[in-house]
């Protein structure tokens, strides 16, 4: 059977640097951080105590929810519902009436996250049912702890009727979630399926990491430098929070409806490295890093020397040089040969669950721009990336002939996911 | 409390819950809070928490139940309180 073909026709995103696509473009360009120091992380004794938070959400949900429900979401749930309502309207389609309209059958919804109930937990259930409280705590969280607290509220806010599940897949659930929302087209399951990733902001979350000491402790004082991909002196990843989701669409039914489509998405692969050569709970199988990129060429048909661009997971750890390593390894492009590559973390720090995700957005956007967005803060390249200095982009570069471009997302547990992306004028 | 103090207090607590905003408008003692109102039954649990918190009683089971109507709530607070 031929398989479908997976549009792209529409995009939102909620970050740091941006709730608008216009925003976030914006800020991409200008390489502008969203990275700010927050003196509650320094009051709890937190190491790292900067952050991306997305800003001026209240006004946005308000102007987008009823107040039953901005009650019953947590931030994460928020950061997920706008984006997707964004990316519907994006994709030139009507919001439908909540909740009187029809079921859409032919559409579902894969959106997850890295730990999406963590803060109603930490905030509500545990306080209030370890002070004896249950009664207290309403009906209101079992549906912001569940695991599918994601695309459940998103399935009721568009009358969804296809397959609508919350995947995780820790740092590469927003790319993992696209990546299976595509083959539910692909397979001709679905129509058109909103998917992504968020992750909320909550001190329950950040505190695990900072006691892993995986995070930036060396610029609280310099929040905008914090977050240093391929650089030197990178020692940890900024956490980070919002949320990305696409409208992935069927090609021809999409061009038969007349929608603008932002690219195609040719192709992807998911996989683990089973912790095994080198992996861990914690760092990734580099064989096995290799083998999910080389398996989305295939997958897309198209071989290393075909691509333009690598919007890399990079977060700012001791993994980004034997990330390159890997790239260059599974693409067959040595340093000399090597395409451009850029850490859009370097920008918003490390969203988790939605990182895959909100970077898509941006992979997306610099593939319809003909450019490739800056990587922040490696003005000191680690040694080990320095043989590859002329394929970082310190600065925007224009690439008005860019074709293809490839995304990553790794992830704790030892899980990969990469996804191709073509230039939709092909 | 003045049953009318008590009347106020529970359409205003009950309006972030209401789904359908004409109900909300007309909204009186005999409109029903799940099939006009279009309250979501498993909020009801939210609404008498509010209740409890408004008044500063405790509602339990039986009473909770007994709530249909924007009037039921009213009787039953006015009988908690007194």
């Amino acid at each position: 059977m031929t398989r479908k073909r997976v549009a792209v026709t529409g995009m939102g995103v909620v970050s740091p640097i941006g709730n608008t696509l216009d925003e976030f473009e914006a800020a991409l360009q200008a390489g502008r951080s969203g990275i700010r120091k927050f003196e509650a992380l320094a009051e709890l004794n937190f190491k790292c105590q900067v952050g991306g938070i997305p800003q001026s959400i209240d006004s946005i949900a308000t102007a987008y929810f009823d107040e039953e429900e901005r009650m019953a979401m947590n931030n994460c749930m928020t950061y997920a519902c706008i984006a997707a309502m964004d990316a519907w309207t994006d994709a030139g389609l009507e919001l439908p009436e909540r909740p009187a309209s029809e079921v859409l059958w032919d559409t579902g919804a894969v959106v997850g996250s890295g730990a999406g109930g963590v803060e109603t937990l930490g905030s509500r259930v545990v306080p209030l049912t370890d002070a004896g409280q249950v009664k207290r705590l309403g009906s209101m969280c079992v549906e912001q702890i569940m695991s599918s607290n994601l695309s459940a509220k998103i399935g009721g806010l568009f009358g969804l009727g296809n397959q609508v599940t919350s995947n995780s897949s820790a740092c590469a659930t927003g790319a993992e979630a696209i990546y299976m929302a595509a083959e539910r087209i692909r397979n001709g399951q679905a129509e058109r399926m909103l998917a992504g990733g968020a992750e909320g902001v909550s001190r329950y979350i950040w505190s695990a990491f900072d006691a892993m000491r995986v995070l930036a402790r060396k610029f609280n004082d310099r929040p905008s430098e914090a977050s240093r991909p391929m650089s030197a002196s990178a020692a940890g990843f900024v956490p980070g929070a919002g949320a990305g989701v696409l409208m992935l669409e069927e090609l021809e039914s999409a061009r038969e409806r007349g929608a603008r489509v932002y690219a195609e998405l040719l192709g992807g692969a998911v996989n683990s490295g089973g912790h095994r050569n080198g992996g861990s709970m914690t760092a990734p199988n580099s064989s096995g890093v290799q083998r999910c990129i080389t398996a989305a060429l295939t997958d897309s048909g198209i071989d290393g020397s075909q691509i333009d661009a690598i919007s890399g997971h990079l977060t700012g750890t001791f993994a980004d040089p034997v990330e390159v390593a890997n790239w260059a390894q599974a693409l067959g492009r040595p340093p000399e040969d090597f395409p451009l590559i850029t850490a859009p973390k370097s920008m918003f720090g490390h969203a988790l669950g939605a990182a895959g995700a909100i970077e898509t957005v941006a992979t997306i956007l610099m593939l319809r721009g003909g450019y490739v967005h800056p990587s922040c803060n490696c003005e000191d390249l680690h040694p080990e990336v320095e043989p590859y200095a002329d394929s970082v982009a310190h600065e925007l570069k224009e690439l008005p002939d860019m074709q293809t471009v490839i995304k990553s997302g790794f992830g704790f547990g030892d899980v990969n996911c990469a996804l191709v992306f073509r230039n939709s004028s092909n | 409390m003045d049953r009318d103090k008590i009347y106020e207090r529970v359409v205003e607590l009950v309006r972030p819950l209401s789904k359908n905003r004409t109900a909300v408008e007309n909204i009186s003692e005999d409109t029903s809070i799940l099939e006009d109102l279009q309250v979501n039954s498993a909020r009801l649990v939210d609404l008498i928490l509010a209740f409890e918190d408004e008044f500063n009683i405790e509602v339990d089971d039986d009473a909770a139940d007994s709530v249909k109507t924007i009037g039921d709530a009213v009787d039953m607070l006015a009988k908690q309180l007194g």
